[in-house]
Parts: C-alpha cells; structure tokens; sequence
C-alpha cells in the first residue's frame, strides 16, 4: 500500500518542520495557555460578581464567545487587530503579523473556556472560606489570592490541562490565516515535494503522540492532586 | 484609517449570478446545517455503538473502542480534514481513488467533510453514551436480566432510553459543537457560512459587514437549537431526577 511512497521527505524537511513550524505551535500554545487563564480567572471572577453589569458584561462575552466557530473568530481578529492596533496609536492601521494575531486570538477565545473551568473551580470552594478570610481582616483581592484561588486552581488543574491539549490542537486552524505553526510547515514542505500523504500522515501521528502523552499524563494528575474530603 | 461601513452590501448583488450577498450568506447557512446534520447522524449511531460496547464486560471490545475514541480525540479536526479529503483516496484503491478525485465540486469535499466530522463527533458521542449508562444505578440492568431480558434487550429497552433522556443536555451542546466545528470544511473548499463570510470579504473587500453578519446568523441558529432543546429536556426528562425538577401534581 504504501510502495510509492517516499517517507524520506520527512526525514529531509524535520528540522525545518521542528525548528519553524513546532517552535510556533508550542510557543503560541504556551502564551495562550497563560494569557487565556490569566484574562479567564478575571472573566470568572467579574461573572461571579455580585455588581450585576460587570457579571452580565461578562456573561456575554463568554456566551459570545463560544457560540461563534473558532475559524471565524481567527478571521475576525485577523482583520480587526489591526485597526484596533491603528485606534490605539492614533496612526493608520497597523501590522502585527501572524504569530501575535493568533496570539490575541488565541488568549482572547480559549479564556471563555478557561472562565467557565475557573469559575466551576471557583463555586466549589466552600462558602464559609470566603468568610473566614473576611473575618481575618482580608480584603476581597487578599481572600481571593490567599484563599480561594489556589485552592480553585489546585482543584480544576486537570481540567485547565485538558482544555489546553484542545488549545494545541485547535492553535493547527492558524492554517487559514496561512501562518507557518507545525501543520502550516508540513503543508508547505508537502505542496512543494509534493508528499501529500507522507506529511499528512506524519503530522497525525506527532498531533497524536503529544496529545496521547499529554492526556495520560492529566490522568495520572488527577488522582495526585486529588483533595480528599 | 477610516472604514468605509456600507451596509446596504448585503441587498447588492453577489458574485453569484442572480443571488445578493445575504442570499449566498443564508445558503452558506444551509450547507453548515446540511454538513452538520449529516454528520450529526453518522456520529449518534456510531457513538451509540461504541460508547455502549465500552460499558460491556468483553474485555477486547472494550479497548478496541478505548484505542478507537483515543484515536479520534487526539489529533486535531483540521489534519482528520486533510486525512480524509487528500490522503485517504491515495491509499484506497487505483479506480476508487480514481472516481473520488473526478466527484464534482461541491459534493468532492461535502462528502468528506461529512464524514470526518461525523467520526470526529462520534468519539464525543461515545464518551457521553458510556458516562450516562454508567450513572445509571446497577440494579436497572440487574432487574432487566432477572425479568429474563437478553443483554442486547436489557440495553436497547431498559438502559439506553434512560441513558438518552440523561444525556439530552450534553448532546445538545455536543451538536451545537458539531455546527461550529463544520466550519473547517471552508479548508478544504467546502463553502459554508464562514467560508462564504471569507469570499464576500475577498470579493467585497467589507471585512466587517461580512464577518458581522456570519456570527449574527450563527447567534441566531444557535439560539433556535438552545430553545427547541429546551422543550424537548422538558418533554423528556426523566420523573424523580434532581434535574427534573419538583414533580408537578396531577
């Protein structure tokens, strides 16, 4: 099945496909990861509010966000960036490039993700911890640091790593904006050498491995950081 | 730096002879709803069987379904795409490779598109299926095989239809998942609501009315199915369940 095949394409173009397209995947994951749960935590916080505009702002940011496809949302923001970019400048528009669009993108749709894991995390914290932080004289940002988040965090961990092995393999749909992560790098090897198959194939299979991996490991997790009640 | 808003656009005529923008924006609407529904129905029986043989004793069915929906979990929908629209009629035979490659336009990536988010789904499904038979207290399936029920019985009367009427909240939002994740069939030439919003905006050069009105109608049917599933949980829930709610009098 595979006789006409030349798998040593893969060997020819790995450094390339590691050094550019892996080195982008991982990074744009990575600070998307961080942003998204930085931003998300906020987002939980401001919908936990008790201020109700700030909870309904929030709200529908969140529903907004995901009610939309991921792929339009990466268009949106491809265009859009730029002229939020010339707005704040006071200049015309600006170019950001690929990578930081994604980035932005990226951090601003998988933070309602991360919103809803937090405030989850958030809600199953026992109501008398908040009160006991305000009976030690905290105010709501110390009770919130101190107290309530670590715990939150300690109990979604599993749940805020799964959501990121989605992220990796939701930054792949940076395709359509034509930036080089690891599937773009792949496509453009295979376009070129035509090897279609090959790297298709190939990309599957390193997609799989790390997710595989990942998954595994967030299993073994759960049960480690388990709090046992 | 100034945006030229016109959004009297969508009443213009489009590059389709005959049709205005929002015409080929609501056709695009179709083709998401025919891709997703299509889909939708390869994942619900594909999903229903393998997330109910994982809830068997049969210890290789059992992986052989694992290794199945870690498969499918693990590699992003977009290479899945790319897998089965240019890779797998390489890999079939000359003549059937042949005869998928001279499918004409639309129908040549309908049809994987289909497929692949059918598949896709279907580990999702399966995963649904397994944790709503497994909430499910032991005794329903030891009751259905004390009244003499064979297995495939015991499964098909007394445990999926409960299994079913539980998941309804997960699936509804699994399905508005299946109309959102269509939208990566644009990448393989299936023009879809957000394909189309991208070639009004190459044709128009109106990002944002384009872009405005694609997430509009994906507000909107979103809302219709959020709505429509809301009846239908309330027709079907199941009496005594805390999401039942208090049990009406009669």
């Amino acid at each position: 099945m595979f006789a006409g095949f030349d798998f040593d394409v893969i060997a020819r173009s790995l450094p390339y496909l590691l050094r550019e397209g892996m080195t982008f995947t991982l990074t744009l994951t990575a600070l998307a990861m961080l942003g998204g749960v930085v931003f998300g935590t906020l987002l939980a916080m401001m919908r936990l509010s008790s201020f109700a505009p700030l909870a309904a702002a929030a709200g529908a940011y969140v529903n907004l966000m995901r009610s939309v496809p991921l792929v339009l949302v990466i268009f949106w923001f491809f265009f859009l960036v730029p002229w939020i970019g010339g707005w704040l400048t006071g200049g015309g528009t600006i170019q950001v490039g690929a990578f930081w669009s994604a980035v932005i993108t990226f951090t601003m749709f998988e933070a309602a993700y991360y919103c809803e894991i937090m405030r989850a995390g958030i809600q199953s914290i026992a109501r008398g911890q908040v009160g006991a932080g305000y009976a030690l004289g905290l105010d709501y940002w110390q009770t919130m640091r101190h107290i309530v988040l670590p715990q939150a965090f300690r109990n979604m961990l599993p749940v805020l790593l799964t959501q990121t092995i989605i992220l990796f393999q939701d930054t792949s749909l940076v395709y359509v904006i034509s930036a080089t992560d690891f599937l773009g790098a792949a496509v453009k090897v295979a376009n070129r050498d035509y090897r279609l198959v090959e790297m298709y194939l190939f990309v599957a299979v390193v997609y799989f491995v790390i997710s595989f991996a990942g998954s595994q490991y967030v299993r073994r997790l759960q049960t480690r950081v388990a709090v046992l009640r | 730096m100034h945006y030229n808003w016109r959004w009297g656009i969508f009443f213009q005529a489009s590059s389709n002879p005959g049709e205005t923008w929002l015409g080929y924006l609501l056709a695009g609407l179709g083709w998401t709803l025919a891709t997703a529904l299509c889909a939708w129905a390869i994942a619900l029986v594909l999903g229903s069987l393998i997330g109910t043989l994982r809830t068997t004793s049969h210890r290789w069915v059992v992986r052989l379904c694992g290794a199945y929906v870690e498969l499918f979990r693990n590699v992003p929908l977009l290479v899945q795409m790319f897998l089965w629209f240019f890779v797998l009629p390489e890999l079939l035979p000359e003549a059937w490779g042949d005869a998928i490659k001279q499918t004409p336009p639309p129908w040549a990536s309908f049809y994987p598109a289909v497929l692949c988010l059918g598949f896709y789904t279907s580990v999702r499904i399966a995963e649904q299926v397994r944790a709503g038979i497994q909430s499910l207290p032991r005794g329903q399936m030891m009751a259905a095989t004390a009244l003499g029920l064979r297995r495939t019985q015991s499964y098909a009367t007394v445990i999926l239809p409960q299994t079913f009427r539980i998941i309804l909240p997960p699936l509804t939002s699994e399905f508005l998942n299946c109309i959102k994740n269509s939208s990566v069939s644009l990448t393989i030439g299936l023009l879809e609501l957000t394909g189309r919003a991208r070639a009004m905006q190459e044709f128009t050069f109106q990002v944002f009315e384009a872009f405005s009105a694609a997430t509009l109608i994906y507000l909107v049917a979103n809302l219709v199915i959020v709505l429509a599933m809301r009846r239908l949980e309330h027709a079907v829930r199941v009496p005594g369940l805390i999401g039942a709610g208090a049990p009406t009098g009669h």
